[in-house]
């Protein structure tokens, strides 16, 4: 399991108020008559802080926005607001070589594979590629890199000179990750990285991070929508909803006491093989709302059980409890359960 | 989790390369039969192919003309060696242009979107709704006749199968996710589009430039069939065939065996191509 972390670890990486749209392809005729450009709402006023050395997971539904965060933290997507803090670096506004060195401090595992690799590079030309581009090594110590990466992400030397066909999805994950660790980076972002493989695959490659993690001192910021996997690998978990954080808190807390109406939901829908535990109920009700149009107020305001007046006016700002947890829900906010209750 | 994980993984064994099929190792020998007569011609053709023979005029095939002699008395073996070379000069030159800048510019325009890919786009259009050889004809007709002009008449038309072509794949390529891992781990732009995602986008207009090369012979073939290729005398299939037409009738062989060369070329090119189609295709 996770190496427990202290609880003054400083901040590594500062997200405020991160926002991104998708607009949506309009017609010459929409546009002509005017009609107002749509947008897919990925990410809306995210808050969230990543601690030095912390496994964060970030969990929610598909389309919860939780890839389009990733991507936007390494710079594949540029946000439309927000700030995004690395250190003293402003990252949303670094262009350039700058750019190109934070890269190399923050990267990125992809999720799918068989597409993340170039059909057409064995993985000693891959691995190589990285580290001239970086001058991580002069050329004459690269072959002898190149074998130690190998080791580490638990492939044989002998695996230098194939092409990514010639290996199962679990050990082209290993190449993946031997790829982002090539650049040395302090911190990497796992973007469902186990999410395509096999169950039993998926074991070996999530504990191979877990000990890079703690060998190399690497921050993981670990997506992925399976619940049991981020609880079993991470520090805190951040959990989202229509682009929204709702509710960031310690593993433990999140999984044992959740605070927020839909990560009560999320856990209680997780499948359990306990037969106790077993509900005829749904634990959710009604269907995700489209991104194009989140409602007003609160974004689960339309699935909530304890949904309120305030819920559709106001949206609940990430409060910090006093015992830890931040939840972004009115039932926490002294304010309204004065209202409620007086 | 103090232990370092590590299963001894074995790398599963898969045969490193397919076989080359048939069909490519055919079109290869073909290639290497009509390279050689494009080179070395004078070795293997036993007359000249523009001295005139006044006592050898319109003789069928026979032991001293084996397909026979024109109506100036030219033995036609020899002129189809020859011609060899002029042909071959066609199929890579009516092709090799537009494979370049139409696979760079569609490389170019897929990668970049946007404005340029809407002009190139256009500029496309424009080039297709004219009928390919009605254009060229046009062009060479502005141009004058001679090869010379009828390379760059192909070029002017050509490129837009390639841009096509190229630009559809290089689009598909650069929503793989190793185009964006290239973009995490801070390669540049260029490096992404020629080391990355050219390789996976050319081969179909590799394959297509098989193609293009038989079409290409042919599309000479007929130019200089009007008269608006190679000029006479110099040895070329496609005016030979028309300088048989008048004797069809009486002297079949004129026009019958450089037609065959012009079709053992075509089927030689289509091989190649077809093999590389399949040798190209990445495994997954």
């Amino acid at each position: 399991m996770t190496v427990p972390l202290s609880k003054s670890t400083p901040p590594l990486m500062e997200i405020h108020s991160l926002t991104k749209t998708f607009p949506v392809a309009q017609s010459l005729l929409s546009r002509w008559r005017g009609q107002p450009r749509r947008a897919v709402q990925a990410l809306t006023d995210v808050e969230l802080t990543v601690r030095r050395g912390e496994t964060l997971g970030i969990v929610g539904e598909s389309g919860c926005g939780k890839s389009t965060l990733a991507r936007t933290l390494v710079r594949l997507y540029d946000a439309d607001r927000g700030s995004v803090r690395y250190g003293d670096l402003d990252v949303l506004s670094l262009r350039g070589p700058a750019l190109r060195q934070y890269n190399r401090r923050v990267q990125m595992i992809f999720q799918d594979p068989y597409s993340s690799l170039n059909p057409r590079m064995t993985v000693e030309a891959v691995l190589r590629e990285a580290l001239s581009v970086h001058h991580m090594r002069p050329a004459a110590e690269q072959p002898a890199r190149v074998r130690e990466l190998l080791q580490l992400v638990g492939l044989p030397p002998e695996a230098a000179g194939r092409l990514p066909h010639e290996f199962s999805g679990g050990q082209r994950q290993r190449i993946g990750i031997a790829r982002a660790l090539a650049l040395e980076p302090e911190c990497l972002i796992a973007d469902e990285l186990v999410s395509a493989l096999d169950v039993s695959v998926q074991a070996q490659v999530v504990n191979l991070l877990l000990e890079l993690q703690e060998r190399l001192d690497l921050t993981v910021l670990f997506v992925a929508h399976d619940l049991r996997l981020v609880r079993h690998i991470s520090h805190r978990v951040a959990v989202m909803y229509l682009g929204r954080v709702v509710e960031v808190s310690d593993t433990e807390a999140i999984f044992t006491a959740p605070r927020h109406p839909y990560t009560q939901a999320l856990l209680a829908a997780a499948p359990t093989l306990d037969p106790s535990r077993r509900t005829a109920a749904p634990a959710i009700t009604g269907e995700l709302p489209s991104p194009l149009n989140v409602p007003s107020g609160c974004a689960f305001r339309t699935r909530c059980p304890h949904a309120f007046e305030r819920c559709a006016t106001e949206r609940p700002a990430l409060l910090k409890l006093e015992d830890g947890p931040e939840v972004a829900c009115h039932l926490y906010d002294p304010v309204s359960t004065a209202q409620a209750t007086g | 989790m103090t232990t370092m994980h590590s299963p001894a993984l074995e790398v599963a064994v898969r045969p490193r390369r397919r076989m080359p099929k048939a069909t490519l190792l055919i079109g290869l020998v073909l290639l290497l039969v009509l390279i050689v007569a494009a080179i070395f011609p004078q070795y293997l053709a036993r007359y000249s192919p523009t001295d005139f023979d006044y006592e050898a005029i319109l003789q069928g095939p026979n032991a001293k003309h084996i397909f026979g002699t024109d109506n100036f008395g030219r033995d036609i073996l020899s002129r189809i060696i020859y011609g060899t070379r002029v042909d071959m000069q066609i199929a890579i030159f009516t092709t090799l242009f537009p494979f370049i800048f139409g696979t760079l510019l569609g490389a170019l325009t897929g990668y970049l979107g946007k404005w340029s890919d809407a002009v190139v786009g256009r500029i496309a259009d424009l080039v297709v709704v004219f009928p390919f050889l009605v254009l060229v004809i046009a062009i060479v007709a502005v141009l004058g006749p001679g090869l010379n002009n009828m390379y760059i008449a192909v070029s002017a038309v050509g490129w837009v199968s390639y841009w096509r072509l190229t630009r559809g794949e290089v689009l598909t390529q650069k929503k793989a996710e190793y185009a964006q891992a290239g973009r995490v781990l801070g390669y540049s732009p260029s490096r992404i589009l020629l080391r990355h995602l050219l390789p996976n986008a050319v081969s179909p207009a590799i394959v297509y430039l098989m193609t293009d090369m038989s079409l290409g012979i042919l599309l000479g073939a007929s130019l200089g069939y009007l008269g608006l290729g190679a000029q006479p005398p110099t040895p070329e299939w496609g005016v030979m065939v028309a300088d048989g037409k008048n004797f069809m009738a009486t002297a079949w062989w004129i026009s019958t065996f450089p037609g065959l060369a012009l079709t053992l070329a075509g089927v030689t090119f289509s091989l190649i191509g077809d093999g590389l189609a399949d040798a190209l295709r990445p495994r997954a």
